[in-house]
């Protein structure tokens, strides 16, 4: 499956949309990039004169990448477009702040796709490579 | 040959840790129902269901993960599982 038509199947659209671009995919993990607009939503408000991207986004940012992306990829021509998926639980450690206008790439390593369910260790860096933040999110099709 | 009662106090183990009422746990019977009475969410079951393979050595199909829902259906599948192995 090429990487545009892995995002065009993703059930998000903006401002929800965290992913620009697949850089590498396998049926072991994937890798892909997003940048913060300067103008989304919520950092009018997180926080109020200064801000940064909540831990929510950049788990969600990990979990479209990381964790859907691959699922589509894995599930092929089973994902269709009534498809449900849910996050079923993370655990992520915050390390360094992330700023608007920064690029973030996301690295995620399946640990295991079983019955419907995938885990992955994902984590994500930013441009200087440094890691922001890392641990193992869950999800399954529902 | 493993004893019944031999899996379930095996079972108790692997289950603990995805079971917040541990009332619930402590009275653990065959008939259990894995989702009903211990709460535990069908992506817990998934990982208990891997920890169960990991501790007899086994693999379970996804015709058997449909029928483990309490605990005498996971006795019976570990109890075959097993007993093909040898």
């Amino acid at each position: 499956m090429k990487f545009e038509e892995i995002i065009s199947k993703l059930p998000y659209l903006k401002p929800f949309l965290f992913v620009d671009e697949i850089i590498h995919i396998d049926e072991n993990g994937v890798e892909g990039i997003f940048t913060f607009d300067e103008n989304l939503e919520f950092y009018k408000g997180h926080f109020k004169d200064n801000p940064v991207t909540p831990g929510v986004i950049l788990t969600e940012t990990m979990a479209q990448i990381g964790l859907v992306c691959l699922g589509i990829f894995l599930l092929d021509t089973t994902y269709k477009n009534e498809t449900v998926i849910a996050l079923t639980s993370n655990e992520i450690e915050f390390l360094k702040p992330v700023f608007p206008t920064e690029k973030v790439t996301v690295v995620s390593e399946k640990m295991y796709f079983r019955f419907g369910k995938l885990k992955c260790k994902v984590l994500m860096k930013n441009q200087k490579g440094e890691v922001v933040c890392s641990g193992t999110i869950a999800g399954m099709i529902v | 040959m493993i004893q019944k009662q031999e899996i379930i106090e095996q079972l108790k183990e692997i289950i603990k840790p995805y079971v917040n009422d541990k009332l619930a746990l402590n009275s653990l019977t065959e008939t259990t129902d894995f989702i009903n009475d211990l709460k535990i969410n069908s992506a817990n079951l998934v990982d208990v269901v891997l920890d169960i393979e990991e501790k007899y050595n086994i693999v379970i199909d996804n015709e058997s993960m449909e029928r483990m829902v309490n605990v005498q259906a996971a006795i019976e599948i570990i109890e075959t599982k097993v007993g093909e192995k040898n």
